[in-house]
């Protein structure tokens, strides 16, 4: 039965989460260095349309197919927009809203979760083999994991929990970065050469589309307009700001100076932790979740100076690290009274470590199953046609080697003459 | 003809361009430029990562003046400019062949 109420708020829960790609860019955008704006905001652009059109001719229905069979990908019922439509589809789902809006909604995600990859290939990445690896990695990565997880596939069934996507989106796109940049390589010149953001304003209002966009995300994940959606929202707010706070204090303790950037970054890291916990849990746990995000990621993003990878953004230290830490801090906080589609209840909650070792499998696995298909994705691509710019290209900048372009042009001397 | 060029603080632009018009200037060029010299640099953090900023932004100007008033130009942009504290800049004097006023053709102490 379709709900007004219920449809409404996807309709702009859709809305919401769409946004967050162009707030991703900017918040990636200001990050890198002048000569590199344009390249980053194509990348994230271009995934709105590429992922959009992949979605409903394939991907969709490689995860949504075979709903609930507790399998690993789905099947064609729904290739090329078959049986997708307003009127029909919703009942199978039990969903309240028409099934073409689900499809949207969901696409949604499958936009901003290839792009969240490219802050770790930032600077280096060639647009035509990114275009190749997303597609490629939109249909043999992101679908089966949705499927396994979302899709009512055999993660579902064994009992593991993901309200929004802490393995989907989180875990997934940051373990495929961590495979591709380790086929990229590093850009030139790190980590001797001092490569800081070119604009940390356009972060801080990327930082603040995110968070505005994240209620679409999490709170839409509830798939209605009702108590859970307004406790995903909440848990959501809080803790990004306890990311935040947990973030600068870290800061203040060891560099002496909260900076603009640790403050962005901290909540972006309690937004992703949330993510998958949103919808299952409630009092105090997203203040905790959110805090320790802050803290462990401020670690995290340490150790690709150790290990010597070039992550260059900090894909791997925000994505994956808050992924994993949401994940498992489900493990012990998931509380049936808040959603009674937790069945095992957090170690915190229920006294019972059953759920931790779900959250545990399912984290592992989604790590374990994007590395390795990313990495042989990117490394047949880099054999084909080469994934990385040539040395030239990267000095000139993305902007101008792959896109004909300058982000900034102040002044009026040199002017253009039309050729 | 002298070419009195200093390069000063940032925020003390305004304090010499006033002091310079008081004492009678009519004119002066204004550049934005980066240097180093016995103040060093000052370091940025991002992310953890610390940078090291040793090319540090200062102010040029440059005026033309007749020979006869350079040092007492000179004395004004040292005395507007100073703070005290390192990094203040320094004022140069050096000598100029011709001077041309592109509007009128006059050359030399009239051209100023």
């Amino acid at each position: 039965m379709i709900d007004s109420g219920d449809t409404a708020w996807m309709l702009i829960s859709t809305g919401l989460v769409l946004f967050m790609t162009p707030g991703l860019a900017f918040f990636y955008g200001g990050m890198v260095r002048a000569k590199n704006m344009l390249g980053m905001l194509m990348q994230n652009f271009f995934a709105m349309g590429l992922m959009a059109i992949l979605w409903v001719t394939i991907a969709f229905s490689l995860a949504f197919g075979n709903f609930g069979d507790g399998g690993f990908i789905g099947n064609l019922d729904f290739a090329w927009m078959r049986n997708i439509n307003a009127t029909t589809g919703s009942e199978a789902f039990a969903l309240t809203i028409p099934f073409v809006l689900f499809c949207a909604y969901q696409m949604t995600f499958a936009v901003i979760t290839p792009a969240l990859i490219t802050g770790a290939t930032a600077d280096r990445f060639k647009f035509k083999a990114y275009v190749i690896f997303i597609a490629l990695w939109l249909v043999l990565v992101y679908a089966p994991v949705a499927h396994w997880v979302f899709g009512g596939g055999w993660l579902a069934k064994l009992g593991a929990l993901d309200f929004a996507g802490g393995a989907v989106v989180h875990i997934n796109a940051g373990a495929a970065a961590l495979a591709v940049v380790l086929v990229l390589g590093k850009r030139k010149g790190w980590p001797r050469e001092g490569m800081h953001p070119h604009n940390l304003p356009f972060t801080l209002l990327g930082t603040g589309i995110l968070w505005f966009g994240w209620f679409g995300f999490n709170a839409g994940s509830a798939l209605g307009a009702n108590g859970i959606a307004a406790t995903a929202l909440m848990n959501t707010f809080l803790a990004a700001s306890a990311g935040m706070i947990g973030w600068s204090l870290f800061e203040r303790i060891k560099d002496g100076k909260p900076t603009t950037l640790g403050a962005a970054s901290g909540a972006v890291a309690g937004l992703v932790a949330i993510t998958p916990c949103a919808g299952f849990v409630g009092g105090m746990a997203p203040i905790l979740i959110g805090l320790a995000a802050g803290v462990l990621c401020v670690f995290a993003i340490q150790l690709k100076f150790k290990f010597g990878y070039d992550d260059s953004l900090d894909v791997v230290g925000v994505h994956l690290v808050g992924g994993l830490v949401g994940a498992l801090l489900l493990g012990f906080f998931a509380d049936a009274t808040i959603n009674p589609l937790v069945k095992n209840e957090g170690l915190f909650v229920g006294g019972d470590a059953k759920l931790l070792w779900y959250q545990f499998v399912a984290s592992a696995v989604t790590l374990v199953f994007s590395f390795v298909v990313s990495f042989i994705i990117a490394k047949a691509i880099d054999k084909t046609i080469g994934m990385r710019v040539t040395e030239e290209e990267e000095n000139e900048g993305l902007d101008y080697s792959q896109h004909a372009e300058t982000a900034y042009s102040f002044g009026s001397t040199g002017s253009m003459d039309r050729l | 003809m002298k070419l009195v060029t200093a390069i000063i603080k940032p925020h003390k632009v305004d304090d010499v361009k006033d002091a310079l018009k008081a004492a009678g200037l009519q004119g002066m060029t204004v550049d934005e430029v980066k240097g180093f010299g016995r103040q060093g640099g000052k370091t940025e953090i991002y992310r953890g990562a610390e940078y090291v900023v040793d090319l540090l932004p200062k102010v040029k100007i440059e005026t033309v003046v007749p020979d006869e008033i350079a040092d007492q130009v000179a004395e004004v942009i040292v005395a507007a400019a100073r703070t005290g504290k390192i990094g203040d800049g320094k004022v140069w004097i050096s000598s100029i062949d011709k001077i041309i006023r592109i509007r009128t053709g006059e050359l030399g102490d009239e051209a100023v």
